[in-house]
């Protein structure tokens, strides 16, 4: 007998049963609120902050732009393929290498950079998070290696929250490989609880909403 | 009105003066108190120790005795709990009839006798100890307090542990004395960081479980049962 | 059949600085929980509901197990079963050399420890390097975690400078942050040099065949990301039906374990990089592990057992746990929770002792997550330990003293007596502490070390009598 079917033959001995189709699984509690979008913001931006992230409400293109720029100076950055950056003249900017499709080139790129610039596809409202899927235009590492991340997200893309978010995609596993929640730098407290930034992720964290 | 006594084994035999003041205070409101002769223990120092047949067979002893018995008071938070929340697992049935008669002695008095000035006046500061199976079975929270607020003389404050375990445990107190002598100390240095004067509890283990840590840190905190305060003048 | 470690215990209660470590870090976490959970007001709902979507996953566990690996292997998951601790690391020590790996990395894995992955993989030379900070930590020291979520709460900065001078052979750094950075550079060129990287999961998605991790400090994102192969250990109790439960469990596993709304990464991950992805592995292995998961099954109420979320609260609020820290406990699941399951998985005759290290304060289940009654487990398996000394002719003295104590207070009379008999013989204060020899030894006389019996005189029953005589 393989491990697979002892182990469910020893389920199945142990419960009874347990492995037909039952009938209606305990519900899970979604509620979704209503919130206005201005009010969405600034729940974000208010999370983003309590968090030690840094927020931009950008008004145009070029104030996300602008915000970025001043933010990288020569950089290097290291900005993913997103339609959004390039619509903000992000992936413009001096010092911004973007493009990539070679992994290895990729890697090379973002363990070096200071910078990571990508745009995120949700944004959730209470929590201050970022929720990104990986995909052609965006890379995982992007947001990863780097010592800081740069996010760009749509305001339309502000979901009130985890609820929300799990109602538009039950399924992420349908669009990509990786769906990740991203709610503020990274961060240890595991020497004698001391709260320190950035182990392993990005120290710090940029929100802009475009 | 008539109300029928559980002192239990451990007050009958170590700290009746706690039986007597519960007595007092339920004589001083009015009612007469009737104490069943043959009660004895309710059983849990075997429950909590893995001896079900033999707890059985002491709680049997305990729904005999208290059979017709209207209101049945304790001056006990984990032996009321025993009897509310635990019979019900030795017995299928036969307990049932117990069900809203048995009352530990601060319940009975706010939400029977719905009291909660008894006349007392103790001039102390004071600060209370939440007994687990008290807090969390029975809900024995804000009943005490609101109880002692109204002590005259006395002040209440809140000790920063005070839902902690105090460490007696029953048998946990034999089986692993170091570690409950350890919880009991975490508990006295918070009763002495609250400047308290004494510590006032609804189960005479707890306080005898502090008394034991307070002796031996040579501290002059007093332990008081409930009922002792508020039977005080 | 072994005793408590008393000797070890007796050192971590005399030991000030531990004690001062242990308390603090664990009332920090309780303090975040209880500052975290103000700001949900349907906890109490999610609890319960938690406890239903948990029991019935379990209870249909047949079925969900082949949904998640049906779906798991749609999206290009390897799903592999694993009995037992050696057949989970065999698997990956054959993977490891089928592909010539050289170089492992690991996240933060109570399972892993569970199977004893890291001692095993050292038999072959490809121990794999543990990236959490903590866990790096204690890795570095040759020990296991002392929390299931704090697993270096015992070490001091002063413990970590002497380690990573020690071991890394970088000059002497007592800075925390300074520290953190040294692991930070390190660890990095593992990540990016590894061959394999090996997480747990927090979750299985059965209707998506997704894993579920959660973490604050990105290693585990680097660990599923950058080498070319990731595998994912994971209890088969894991598993809940449909990824919309996140929206239960994320915000209760945060919340308890550290007082997180949410924890800084949550990684959702379905399969191996998808053709177009620029990165992301090229191959994921989900490991399924029993190793005794299906016989805890077996036991209708305390099967519960297995709804644990892994989240810490238990331990951050257990007043012995508090006292005596993680390494006291006989497996690598401490608190509570590891008192409850250590027996199931091991046998009652393995650590007798164990459920029995509890006051049974209930601080547990009141915080508990999924709502998991510890204290009404701890009380069957003392009774089962019970029996099975009865069984092999154990236990005998204290069970005789129990049924003679329990034949006494059957008889009011005869417990009368007893008691006149005590305060009869006892002539006043702390007689017992006085006496030589016969009280003063074994558990009497320790108990008697901590606390004192009061004088014994009159019974409140004698009290009574004369009162009413008086008043006749």
């Amino acid at each position: 007998m393989t491990a697979r079917d002892e182990i469910l033959k020893s389920a199945r001995e142990a419960l009874g049963g347990g492995d037909v189709q039952p009938e209606a699984t305990p519900a899970a509690r979604i509620r979704i609120p209503e919130v206005a979008l201005e009010a969405r913001i600034a729940s974000l931006f208010r999370a983003v902050c309590a968090l030690a992230g840094k927020t931009f409400l950008a008004g145009s293109p070029a104030d996300a732009q602008a915000y970025v720029a001043a933010l990288i100076g020569s950089g290097p950055a290291v900005a993913s393929n997103a339609a959004v950056l390039r619509e903000c003249g992000i992936a413009d900017l001096a010092g911004v290498q973007t493009g990539f499709t070679d992994l290895q080139e990729l890697r090379q790129a973002c363990a070096s950079a200071p910078f990571g610039i990508t745009s995120a596809d949700y944004a959730l409202a209470d929590t201050g998070t970022l929720v990104m899927l990986s995909s052609p235009q965006e890379a995982r590492m992007i947001s990863l290696l780097p010592p800081v991340h740069i996010a760009v997200v749509p305001r339309s893309r502000i979901l009130s929250g985890l609820d929300e978010l799990l109602s538009l995609v039950p399924r992420p596993g349908e669009i990509s490989s990786s769906m990740v929640l991203i709610t503020g730098p990274s961060r240890t407290a595991d020497i004698e609880q001391i709260l320190v930034r950035g182990v392993h992720g990005p120290g710090e964290i940029h929100v802009l909403v475009s | 009105m008539r109300v029928s006594i559980f002192v239990t084994c451990i007050v009958d035999q170590l700290f009746p003066q706690v039986g007597m003041a519960m007595a007092t205070v339920l004589e001083r409101l009015g009612y007469e108190v009737d104490f069943p002769e043959d009660q004895t223990c309710c059983g849990q120092p075997a429950f909590n120790t893995g001896y079900r047949d033999e707890a059985r067979s002491v709680a049997r002893h305990f729904l005999k005795v208290f059979r017709d018995a209207e209101q049945i008071v304790v001056p006990s938070g984990s032996c009321a709990s025993m009897i509310c929340h635990h019979y019900q697992e030795l017995f299928a049935g036969e307990s049932e009839r117990l069900e809203g008669r048995v009352w530990e002695f601060s319940k009975f008095l706010t939400e029977v006798a719905k009291v909660e000035d008894v006349g007392a006046r103790l001039d102390k500061v004071v600060a209370f100890h939440d007994s687990c199976h008290g807090l969390r079975d029975l809900h024995i929270k804000e009943g005490p307090r609101r109880l002692l607020s109204r002590v005259r003389g006395l002040t209440l404050r809140e000790m920063d542990t005070a839902e902690e375990c105090c460490g007696f445990g029953g048998t946990f107190s034999v089986k692993f004395p170091e570690i409950s002598g350890g919880m009991a100390r975490t508990k006295i240095d918070s009763i002495v960081r609250c400047g308290a004067e004494a510590v006032v509890g609804i189960d005479a283990s707890c306080l005898m479980q502090m008394r034991g840590a307070l002796s031996r840190a040579g501290l002059a905190v007093e332990t008081l049962h409930l009922a002792e305060v508020l039977a005080h003048r | 059949m072994t005793g408590p470690p008393e000797q070890k215990i007796h050192e971590t209660l005399e030991n000030p600085r531990l004690q001062a470590a242990i308390y603090s870090s664990t009332a920090r976490l309780a303090d975040h929980r209880r500052t975290a959970l103000a700001t949900l007001p349907e906890y109490e709902e999610l609890r319960t509901q938690a406890h239903l979507i948990k029991r019935h996953t379990i209870e249909n566990l047949g079925f969900y197990l082949e949904q998640f690996e049906s779906n798991a292997k749609a999206h290009g998951a390897q799903v592999v079963w694993a009995r037992d601790a050696a057949e989970a690391s065999d698997f990956v020590w054959e993977l490891a050399k089928r592909k010539n790996a050289r170089l492992l990395v690991k996240s933060k894995s109570m399972t892993s420890e569970e199977i004893d992955l890291n001692e095993r993989l050292a038999h072959h030379d490809l121990e794999p390097v543990e990236t959490d900070l903590g866990e790096y930590i204690i890795q570095l020291a040759g020990e296991r975690p002392y929390h299931i979520v704090a697993p270096a709460l015992h070490k001091t900065r002063y413990d970590v400078a002497d380690l990573f001078s020690a071991k890394l052979g970088v000059p002497r750094e007592i800075e925390i942050e300074k520290q953190t950075a040294i692991a930070r550079s390190v660890l990095r060129e593992k990540f990016l040099a590894a061959d394999i990287g090996i997480s747990g999961a927090n979750f299985l998605i059965a209707d998506s065949g997704a894993v579920t991790i959660v973490e604050n400090e990105g290693n585990i994102r680097l660990t599923t990301t950058a080498p070319k192969i990731h595998v994912a250990i994971a209890g088969i109790e894991k598993l809940i039906p449909r990824a919309q439960d996140l929206a239960v469990f994320l915000k209760l596993l945060g919340r308890s374990g550290t007082g997180q709304a949410l924890t800084v990464y949550t990684s959702f991950l379905t399969g191996p990089r998808r053709a177009a992805e620029i990165d992301g592995p090229d191959e994921l292995y989900i490991v399924l592990l029993d190793n005794g998961r299906t016989r805890l099954l077996a036991d209708r109420e305390k099967r519960e057992s297995l709804y644990c979320i892994r989240c810490g609260a238990c331990l951050n609020h257990c007043p012995v746990y508090r006292k005596i820290g993680g390494h006291n406990y006989p497996w690598v699941y401490s608190g509570p929770i590891g008192a409850i399951i250590t027996p199931q998985y091991m046998g009652v005759e393995h650590e007798p002792w164990l459920p029995f290290a509890s006051s049974l304060c209930g601080a547990c289940a009141e915080v508990c997550p999924v709502k998991i009654d510890i204290p009404k487990h701890l009380l069957t398996l003392r009774t089962q330990v019970h029996a099975a000394e009865a069984e092999r002719g154990q236990g005998r003295m204290e069970r005789l003293g129990f049924r003679a104590w329990a034949w006494v207070m059957r008889h009011p009379r005869i417990y009368e007596m007893a008691g006149l008999m005590a305060s009869a013989v006892l002539p006043g204060e702390h007689w017992f502490s006085k006496a030589p020899g016969l009280l003063n030894h074994g558990p009497l006389g320790a108990w008697l070390s901590q606390r004192d019996l009061p004088p014994v005189g009159k019974s409140f029953r004698q009290l009574w009598r004369e009162r009413r005589k008086a008043a006749e």
